[in-house]
């Protein structure tokens, strides 16, 4: 065989694969939006559950996963950012900071229900929040770091020396240097990691079960010690544990439909950042 | 003025710099010549405290600018980068406006009078023989220009916080012919107000740009005197062997 066949082969080969993979995220996609769509009305996304869940709203659901979306975000953003920048600017390459590089790495990979249990014994219990959004959204805050500061700190190495170089030699100190060359030209990658980070928050169950996620609460939230319902949980709920599972299949497709579609707004909302900034970058 | 007294200089072990001294005047072009690896970079970026960012270093001997030892303890450096400039072999602009790029310095420096930066700007530019070709684009990105031209930018970018000193590390070579006659015009012209110290591997561009040249070899100025005498008729054998290209 010529390389040009194997090529050719290679390539085929490929691009099966991958209209695989398109193709099957496309089928589960449509699937929800086929048993979904038809509940998804105006009373559906502001109403309050009823009738044991079988009917009704999933409102409480939805406020309450926005309420865990920004809590979580507030604490985790800065704090992952900080921390990146410090270990990838300031830190160096000692043997200490390898060794937190790699713990927070490992962290990264920490199943979901061990940093619930651990929000659970640290801030519902020891610190005395209770089941709220505080406990929840530190619990999910401490879940996402390890991704965020791996993504920040992806970005920033990104960024060629060679414009420090030119900032430093400009009279720039380090910290102007950062904040006006560096950062700017990392932030549309760092974007990036932060919306993979909400994804990732408002799609967990398990580090909300046992922190702020409530089975059944048709009020919304007016506090941050207040517990809150959350779409992936009552999703689990109404499929697997309801008054009625039948008759809250509907639903519980619905419920689906609007996580996914959550998602992909953030998704999209990331995408436009993302130009918009690297094009105010280059003319800024 | 500047002046190097007995510098010697390592990166961990390795001996890079070996028992330098030299004085070079103001408002003169130097010009550092030698085969690669001799230092020649290492020992332009003493003088911006440059070499400070690379980790395991170790200086000994003394660096002056205008008898003041730029390594002593009260020096402070973002005060020394902005007294002598530093322009790179492969030209680095800030992926900003051409204006901004300029403006970088000044704004960094906390200047936020909009007609002053304005007018140091276009200052600048002129200076730097840019003006002409980009007044109509301040706005667009630096990225849009040429290679050439992007060298222009950034030597019009270290003009703009008013350096005495300006140190180019090979600013030419990654140019094309018609962009290097521009800059080494560029470089007679901006002699008249600051002092310049140019690394070059091009032999002609030493005997056309500087007044003075310094040849080094394995961490050590073998030679040091004027431009014309280097070239016409050196003192030592190794110097007319390197320039010759008889070198070995
Ligand atoms: N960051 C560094 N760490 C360790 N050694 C270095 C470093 N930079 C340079 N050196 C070594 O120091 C010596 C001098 O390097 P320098 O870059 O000053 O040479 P140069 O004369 O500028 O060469 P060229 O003409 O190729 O630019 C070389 O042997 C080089 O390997
Ligand atoms: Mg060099």
């Amino acid at each position: 065989m010529t390389a040009k066949t194997n090529q050719k082969i290679a390539f085929c080969v490929f691009r099966i694969l991958g209209m695989l993979v398109v193709g099957l995220l496309f089928w589960i996609l449509g699937f929800i939006i086929y048993n979904g769509i038809g509940v998804i009305s105006w009373e559906f996304l502001t109403g309050y559950p009823t009738a044991g869940m079988t009917s009704g709203g999933i409102l409480p659901a939805i406020v309450g996963t926005l309420c865990l979306i920004a809590g979580s975000s507030i604490i985790a953003f800065p704090l992952g950012i900080l921390s990146a920048i410090y270990s990838s600017e300031y830190a160096g390459n000692g043997k200490m900071v390898q060794f937190i590089r790699v713990m927070t790495n490992n962290l990264g990979g920490v199943p979901s229900i061990i940093f619930g249990l651990f929000g659970m014994a640290l801030f519902v219990n020891t610190l005395g929040f209770g089941d709220s959004i505080i406990a929840g959204s530190l619990t999910l805050g401490l879940l996402t770091l390890p991704l965020i500061i791996r993504t920040t700190e992806e970005a920033l190495k990104a960024i060629p020396d060679s414009f420090r170089t030119a900032g430093l030699a400009l009279g720039a100190t380090k910290l102007q240097t950062i904040n006006r060359v560096v950062l700017p030209m990392a932030f549309p990658n760092i974007i990036t990691g932060l919306i993979l980070s909400i994804g990732r928050v408002s799609g967990e169950t398990a580090p909300i079960l046992f922190t702020v996620a409530a089975y059944f609460l048709p009020k919304l939230p007016t506090g941050i010690f207040d517990q809150v319902m959350a779409l992936p949980y009552h999703l689990y709920v109404i499929a697997t544990s309801g008054t009625d599972l039948e008759a809250s299949r509907p639903m519980a497709y619905g419920t689906a439909l609007v996580l996914i579609i959550i998602v992909l707004l953030m998704n999209l909302l990331a995408t436009a950042l993302r130009r918009w900034f690297s094009k105010k970058v280059k003319t800024h | 003025m500047i002046e190097a007294k007995n510098v010697d200089f390592y990166y961990g072990d390795f001996h890079a710099l070996k028992g330098i001294s030299m004085k070079i005047e103001n408002n003169t072009v130097t010009a550092f010549i030698g085969p690669s690896g001799c230092g020649k970079s290492t020992f332009l970026r003493l003088f911006n405290r440059m070499n400070d960012l690379i980790p395991d270093t170790r200086l000994t001997g003394e660096c002056l600018i205008n008898g003041q030892n730029i390594y002593d303890k009260a020096v402070d450096v973002t005060e020394l980068r902005k007294n002598v400039g530093m322009v790179f072999q492969k030209p680095n602009p800030f992926p900003k406006t051409i204006f901004e790029n300029i403006a970088f310095g000044l704004r960094v420096e906390g200047i936020n009078d909009k007609n002053f930066i304005q007018q140091q700007v276009e200052e600048s530019l002129k200076s730097a023989a840019l003006w002409e070709e980009v007044k109509d684009k301040l706005k667009k990105s630096a990225f849009e220009l040429s290679g050439g031209q992007q060298q222009r930018l950034c030597i019009a970018r270290a003009l703009a916080i008013k350096p005495d000193i300006i140190l180019m590390d090979e600013p030419a070579s990654a140019l094309d012919p018609i962009s290097t006659s521009k800059i080494e015009d560029l470089i007679h012209g901006l002699k008249e107000n600051y002092t310049i110290v140019i690394v070059t591997h091009n032999m002609q561009q030493a005997a056309r740009v500087s007044d003075k040249t310094g040849f080094f070899m394995l961490g050590k100025l073998v030679e040091y005197n004027d431009t014309k005498k280097m070239f016409l008729s050196p003192e030592k054998e190794e110097t007319q062997n390197y320039i010759t290209g008889r070198f070995g």
